[in-house]
């Protein structure tokens, strides 16, 4: 038996308190507790976390690159989401 | 579906789309333009992203090559751990030769995200069809080895590797940053190391001296052949996977290691190394190809004890795999009845 049979984990680091966290990478695992600590040694050798959560690559639900500018694009002609957008006098404070 | 969907290469889901009706060519042709305005744009490919079948083929072949060195690369290294001098350089030998194991594992990831699988990776590695840097069929004959190859072989590596953290391809790229952090330790700790057999009983500083005339010219054939017999360069360097040709970065490194090695109060072993005024380089003599070319061939001095180790090591941890996995599988069996409660009681 090979590792084939371990399925892929990725692995969100919290930095410090305070901060979300973010995606550090992926490894094989054969549950979630030997993920845990597959990525504790694996991504927090040098106290670069303070939580760690581990997710089945499988259970992931990305949007299609196919579909990037069509998916995206409802958020781009809308400049008036912005607060650059508007022009205020000069002068006024606390804006 | 085995591939996460995160990872999953476009590649499959556009040819499961468009084989055999007539836009296929067009919208290929659509990919291509995407592909290369994206690389001259020097933005990121990611997994999912269409690209073409060559530049997938030498991004697979390239991190596999690197994550097997890594791994064989722990062996050399580990070899002088049980009689490392002190309890101090014990415990940074470990956390070295651990590192090493890590940048394996993050290059593998990597790799996978191609659409390779770990297993296939690994089988390649101990059939011989993917190959690992040739630094590492040569012996650590003393402890000032350990040092050696710190100071020269992991400062080749980073030289080489630098420029990889704008490498084209995303997760190579991040993983890249990575490793390039935690080389730094490892180029620093082989420097002092040497510093201090140098420094140290004559003896001592005759071992450090035969340690890197052992390793000096190994090193600079790290940087692969030079540029005009370099099958991969050109296209690689379009594709912007490299961004500096093989002997750009010999130089750089041979300039880097002059004033170090002057600073060890250690000579490099090449009768033709000087200063050259008007390159502004130093010059240095020629690489004997011949050895570069025997020990990728599997003629070095360690070739065949580096992969069979390797395999032996393997094979002795299929128990532990199977282990793990049978364990996983019983919890999963147990939740799924809801037993797991008692158990735990």
């Amino acid at each position: 038996m090979t590792n084939t049979d371990w399925p892929l984990w990725e692995v969100f680091v919290r930095s410090r308190r305070g901060l979300s966290h973010t995606h550090a990478g992926s490894l094989h695992a054969p549950d979630a507790e030997f993920a845990l600590r597959n990525a504790r040694d694996l991504y927090t050798r040098r106290g670069e976390g303070v939580s760690i959560w581990v997710v089945p690559s499988t259970a992931i639900t990305a949007s299609s690159p196919d579909e990037k500018d069509p998916f995206f694009e409802p958020a781009a002609d809308k400049p008036y989401r912005h607060p650059t957008f508007y022009e205020i006098p000069e002068g006024v404070k606390h804006l | 579906m085995a591939t996460a969907a995160a990872h999953q290469p476009a590649r499959t889901q556009q040819h499961g789309a468009h084989d055999g009706t007539a836009g296929a060519t067009g919208t290929e042709d659509a990919h291509q333009r995407a592909f290369d305005a994206a690389v001259a744009a020097d933005e990121r490919i990611e997994p999912r992203d269409w690209m073409p079948d060559a530049y997938r083929a030498t991004l697979v072949r390239q991190i596999a090559q690197h994550a097997h060195s890594e791994i064989i690369g722990m062996q050399p290294e580990a070899n002088w751990i049980t009689r490392a001098p002190s309890l101090r350089r014990k415990a940074i030998l470990m956390a070295k030769v651990q590192d090493e194991a890590g940048h394996g594992l993050y290059l593998y990831s990597a790799a996978e995200t191609l659409g390779t699988g770990r297993d296939e990776l690994l089988d390649k590695l101990h059939t011989g069809r993917q190959k690992y840097s040739s630094i590492f069929n040569y012996p650590t004959l003393t402890w000032a080895d350990v040092g050696a190859i710190g100071w020269l072989v992991d400062g080749a590596a980073i030289t080489n590797q630098v420029p990889l953290c704008r490498c084209s391809y995303g997760p190579y790229a991040r993983a890249m940053i990575r490793i390039c952090k935690e080389e730094s330790f490892h180029q620093r700790q082989g420097y002092e190391l040497l510093l201090a057999l140098s420094r140290g009983t004559p003896e001592q500083h005759a071992m450090a001296q035969d340690a890197v005339d052992r390793w000096w010219w190994p090193s600079l054939m790290m940087f692969g052949p030079p540029d005009d017999e370099s099958a991969h360069s050109a296209q690689s360097m379009d594709w912007k996977i490299k961004r500096h040709s093989n002997d750009e970065l010999r130089q750089r490194f041979v300039d880097i290691c002059v004033p170090q090695a002057e600073s060890l109060g250690l000579t490099l072993p090449d009768p033709d190394l000087r200063w050259n005024e008007e390159r502004g380089h130093h010059d240095f003599g020629p690489i004997d190809w011949t050895e570069f070319k025997e020990v990728l061939k599997g003629n070095g001095p360690c070739n065949e004890q580096r992969i069979t180790q390797r395999r032996r090591a393997h094979d002795e941890g299929a128990w532990v795999r199977e282990a793990a996995a049978a364990y996983a599988a019983k919890h999963s069996t147990a939740a799924g009845h809801g037993e797991t409660g008692v158990e735990q009681a």
